[in-house]
């Protein structure tokens, strides 16, 4: 670390907070350089700027992303970031889509979608719990997903999740 | 035993190779980038397989218990080709991220004047980032490619404590020995180097700067000839020591002056929902 981790932190704030531009340079480096929760900071310091915000999250790495994710509920977004989190959902890592469906993806993203994502977590053995407001969202077409899923892994023997037991 | 591949291009393997590779030691491995079998006819081409590099392989390398870096560049081949030198315009932002631990594949497979000129414009690139290099030696006609690849690197300014000479073999190990500049073999079933003439060359010239890596890709190679290797030295007398210099703390010293190697093995320490295996949705 050639600089204390929280002078190159607030420096790279100012940086953000003057040009927005600046933080594809610095959000890359923000948590070797400025410590965990650096990258947090920096997405707080553009005010909800959503076209940096995606051009961020298109150039950024598992890590980067995963940080963008989880933030967006805090960003001022309103629905605008709603592309990123279905992008994520297309994945096949489990902490992305994971964090697809916090708080803003539960938010945002339609029924069709949401309950895709759901029913993806249970494929990825990701906890239902995981999922953001899953009360308020569910319907009895998710129940009905769930419950032919259920049925197929009854038909080839296998054991159902206890949390998918729990909702159908 | 533990085990760092310096030189491996997991993109090309199956999730079996990693079951294999953590059972005989391995516990870390460095992807450099290089060409994908079929030359590259764009840009895109290359963004999408760093993304891969920067994403699912470390991912998939974790569900096994092995932790994954990279290398970036545009490598010596399709440095050629005019449709893909426009990596080289990209490359500044990728090697900004966490896990790129080195510059490289970089260096001369044809020699020409086009792949010189990518050579030299990555080692700035690599001086900038404060970034060690993995340059690769031509398979055709080597001596002269080694021994040019050494001129570029000092005319260059380039440490040579931050650059690692691969590919090396009896007639051009003793050339990079004398540079300064760290030693990679490759060892391969057929071609390149094998573990008996490795362990010759680990005699005659000790265990210094020395690292030894599998290169394993689509065409016949092999994953596991790092641990080979660790047997064959065994088998000749070196000390477990010796072993886990040459197959653990050198690639990590060289690979460590990028300041991004994370090592700590809580590989497994994943959130549990991970598995063992990659799920799919």
């Amino acid at each position: 670390m050639k600089e204390p981790a929280q002078e190159w932190l607030a420096q790279a704030v100012r940086q953000v907070e003057a040009d927005p531009q600046a933080i594809h340079r610095l959000f890359p480096q923000a948590e070797r350089r400025g410590g965990p929760g650096a990258r947090r900071a920096l997405l707080g310091a553009l005010h909800g700027h959503h076209a940096v915000i995606r051009s961020l999250y298109e150039a950024g790495d598992s890590g980067e992303r995963l940080a963008i994710l989880t933030a967006l509920h805090e960003l001022d977004l309103d629905g605008t970031a709603v592309g990123l989190v279905e992008d994520a959902l297309r994945t096949n890592d489990a902490r992305l889509v994971a964090a697809a469906l916090g708080p803003y993806g539960s938010a945002w993203l339609d029924d069709h979608s949401f309950r895709q994502g759901v029913l993806k977590c249970v494929f990825m053995s990701i906890p239902l719990a995981a999922v953001a407001e899953l009360d308020r969202r569910f319907d009895a077409e998710l129940a009905r997903m769930l419950s032919d899923y259920a049925a197929e892994l009854r038909a080839a023997g296998r054991p159902v999740p206890r949390d998918v037991l729990e909702r159908i | 035993m533990r085990i760092f591949d310096p030189h491996i291009h997991m993109t090309s393997r199956t999730t079996d190779d990693y079951q294999r590779m953590h059972a005989a030691g391995v516990r870390a491995v460095v992807e450099p980038a290089f060409w994908l079998g079929q030359p590259r006819t764009n840009v895109g081409s290359f963004l999408d397989y760093f993304d891969a590099l920067l994403g699912w392989e470390p991912y998939r390398a974790a569900q096994y218990g092995i932790r994954h870096h990279c290398a970036l560049a545009l490598n010596p081949k399709e440095a050629n080709d005019p449709r893909c030198r426009g990596v080289l315009a990209e490359l500044p932002r990728y090697l900004l991220k966490d896990s790129v631990v080195a510059v490289g594949e970089v260096g001369y497979d044809s020699m020409t004047a086009d792949e010189e000129r990518a050579f030299e414009a990555q080692l700035v690139l690599a001086r900038e980032n404060d970034l060690p290099v993995l340059v690769h030696t031509p398979h055709r006609d080597k001596a002269t490619g080694t021994r040019r690849t050494l001129d570029v690197v000092r005319a260059a300014g380039m440490p040579p404590e931050q650059v690692l000479v691969d590919h090396l073999n009896e007639m051009t190990v003793g050339m990079v020995a004398d540079s300064g500049c760290w030693m990679g073999f490759s060892i391969y079933p057929d071609t390149k180097m094998d573990p008996d003439r490795m362990v010759a060359v680990l005699k005659e010239y000790g265990t210094d700067r020395m690292l030894v890596n599998s290169a394993a890709d689509w065409g016949r190679s092999d994953p596991l000839k790092t641990r080979e290797v660790a047997d064959a030295m065994l088998a000749a007398g070196f000390g477990e020591d010796d072993v886990d210099r040459v197959l653990w703390r050198n690639p990590v010293a060289f690979y460590g002056q990028s300041g991004r190697l994370v090592l700590e093995t809580g590989s497994e320490s994943g959130p549990d929902y991970a598995g063992n295996t990659i799920k799919r949705g």
